[in-house]
């Protein structure tokens, strides 16, 4: 009852101001151009693969840049979500409607991963609107008749919606939005792509890279540029279950300890 | 508004203690709030008013004491917002979001009818601006909406956290029948200030705090006379002594000591008992803004 409440409530809080759209556009813009590049390029580069029987899962590859480049829109969201409130002193009086701050923090994680599934859809729309024309262009698969392909998307659009939640756990972590932002762009830009490519080149590290939260997103959907670049034989990705449950275990993790850390300080 | 006799909650504070650190924000603050009445909650900028306010509604936790309303904690009321209506200050609202959408998210999480949103929306005069973006408000706009989202869940508390500020003097009038109104439904006003003139005219009852402290609770006329309380003695020093023993506070002057905390007939007790003969004995007059002044002391030139 409380908790449905609470839940419109967020829903209500997401849809009102311009941000969930703005992100959203920028994320289709953002994955098409590159699901264009990608397609052009291997349109280009192995004209008529398929009758060769070179390269197979090129599709797959362009597609899945809907999470490969997408994924940290949602995760701005979600933190935004978080951030917001406290930047614009709106906790005040989100806390005085529901003075259980557990049923706030449960109803966002559930609102932020419908509105990561709903980028995740938006996100593929796109890559696929994109891309499979440019395949077609080229003579190659574009897949779109294989329940191969229509699983992946599933599991992206699952990535997207635990990709939100992350964001959530990183804005509880962190309520101040710029420092949130940064730390934000810093791993996901700069600290992970560099830990991953260390990793493929040391050996040992790849162990502990698989288990970044950047590799088991794309362990989880099952085919990107670093899974390809990796090749089958290195180390390379979890299992996609294995992916999808670390992924959530750094949601949880994330935000566990911000419920119990910055979530419970006075508001002043 | 709805005119059914109400259930009275009373708002209980109970050696509330809130420190921030060093500062002692708010010190041992224990006073009852009264249905059916304005009850008016003063001290100077820093006295610790927001800081109570804000542990009466669960946002700050108290350092120790209780603040209850009916006797539970705000978060254990079953429906908080049909029974404490609140509007703090530094009113917070998403400056990209509109007055209706604002209060609908309230209204959503509380539980309420949406269509009391448009209802309190043309209760506080916003009628017309309710689909602006609240970025574009004045702080008196603000101030009514805040109000409005008070009003969201017909409670039976009103805790209202310098409303008066940035309203012009057409607001500030009607904010004043406003309480009244609703305190004549049965509802218990708590309304905070830090000018006595801002509320004198809609208050029933006043709440001092100075520092953190209560220095005063009761009538607005019991202030005025209960203010401070000139005293002269042979030994200042004796009844200096006398008059904090009794539990007020004492003030060397050119004229006499200057007494805050007790009343004249205390003071003379107090004198009498400690074998003090004075040679004067007068409550200070000066109206009611002196005796509030008197009362928060240094506080009060902040
Ligand atoms: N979050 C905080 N951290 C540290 N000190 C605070 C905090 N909030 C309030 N204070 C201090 O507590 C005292 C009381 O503040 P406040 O309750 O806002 O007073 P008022 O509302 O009466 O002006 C002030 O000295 C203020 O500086
Ligand atoms: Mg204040």
């Amino acid at each position: 009852m409380r908790f449905t409440g609470a839940l419109r409530s967020e829903f209500t809080k997401l849809t009102t101001t311009r941000m969930w759209w703005l992100l959203g556009v920028i994320l289709a813009v953002y994955v098409a151009f590159t699901a264009a590049v990608l397609g052009a390029a291997f349109g280009g580069l192995f004209p008529g693969a398929v009758e060769t029987g070179g390269v197979s899962g090129l599709h797959e590859l362009v597609y899945s840049v809907a999470v490969t480049v997408g994924y940290v829109f949602p995760v701005i969201l979600g933190t935004l979500s978080v951030t917001g409130e406290v930047r614009h002193q709106t906790l005040t009086p989100t806390f005085l409607a529901t003075p259980r701050r557990g049923t706030v923090l449960a109803a966002k994680l559930v609102t932020l991963f419908c509105f990561g599934i709903f980028y995740g859809v938006v996100a593929l729309a796109a890559s696929v609107a994109v891309g499979a024309p440019l395949l077609a262009a080229g003579d190659m698969v574009t897949g779109l008749d294989d329940s191969q392909t229509w699983l992946m998307f599933g599991r992206a659009v699952l990535a997207m919606g635990i990709w939100a939640i992350i964001g959530v756990g990183l804005g509880t972590l962190i309520p101040n939005q710029i420092a949130a932002i940064v730390v934000l762009l810093a791993f996901t830009q700069f600290v992970e792509p560099i830990l991953r490519t260390v990793g493929m080149l040391v050996e040992g590290f790849a162990e502990i890279g698989r288990f970044l939260p950047g590799a088991a997103g794309d362990a989880l959907v099952g085919s990107s540029v670093f899974a390809v670049m990796s090749g089958p034989s290195s180390a390379g990705l979890l299992e996609w279950w294995q992916g999808g449950l670390v992924l959530l275990a750094f949601a949880a993790i994330a935000a566990t300890i911000g419920a119990v850390t910055t979530w419970r300080r006075d508001v002043t | 508004m709805a005119n059914d006799a109400r259930e009275g909650h009373t708002i209980e504070f109970s050696g509330l203690t809130k420190r921030f650190g060093q500062v002692a924000a708010v010190s041992d603050l224990s006073f009852t709030v009264p249905a059916g009445a304005v009850t008016g909650f003063l001290g100077p900028n820093g006295a610790g008013k927001t800081t109570t306010l804000r542990m009466l509604l669960g946002l700050v936790q108290p350092s120790s004491g209780t603040a209850t309303i009916n006797g539970k904690r705000y978060r254990d009321l079953p429906q908080a917002m049909a029974t404490v209506g609140t509007a703090l200050e530094a009113a917070s609202f998403h400056p990209g979001r509109t007055a209706r959408n604002h209060l609908r998210v309230l209204a959503a999480a509380g539980g309420i009818d949406r269509s009391r949103v448009d209802t309190v929306l043309g209760l506080v005069g916003l009628g017309d601006y309710g689909d602006r973006r609240v970025g574009g408000y004045s702080l008196g706009m603000r101030q009514r909406l805040g109000l409005a989202g008070a009003l969201l869940g017909d409670p039976s508390v009103l805790v209202l956290d310098e409303p008066v500020n940035g309203l012009d003097p057409e607001g500030i009038r009607w904010i004043r029948t406003f309480l009244r109104d609703l305190a004549a439904e049965g509802r218990t006003v708590l309304v905070s200030s830090h000018l006595l003139s801002e509320v004198q005219q809609s208050v029933d009852r006043v709440v001092i705090i100075s520092g953190g402290r209560l220095v005063y609770e009761g009538s607005l006329e019991g202030l005025e006379t209960g203010g401070a309380v000139m005293a002269d003695a042979p030994d200042r020093a004796a009844l200096a002594a006398a008059v904090l023993a009794a539990g007020g506070t004492a003030e060397m002057t050119d004229a006499g000591v200057t007494i805050t905390g007790i009343d004249s007939a205390a003071v003379g007790v107090a004198a009498l008992s400690a074998g003090i003969p004075l040679s004067l004995l007068a409550p200070r007059h000066g109206g009611l803004e002196q005796s509030f002044l008197d009362i928060v002391g240094e506080g009060g030139s902040k």
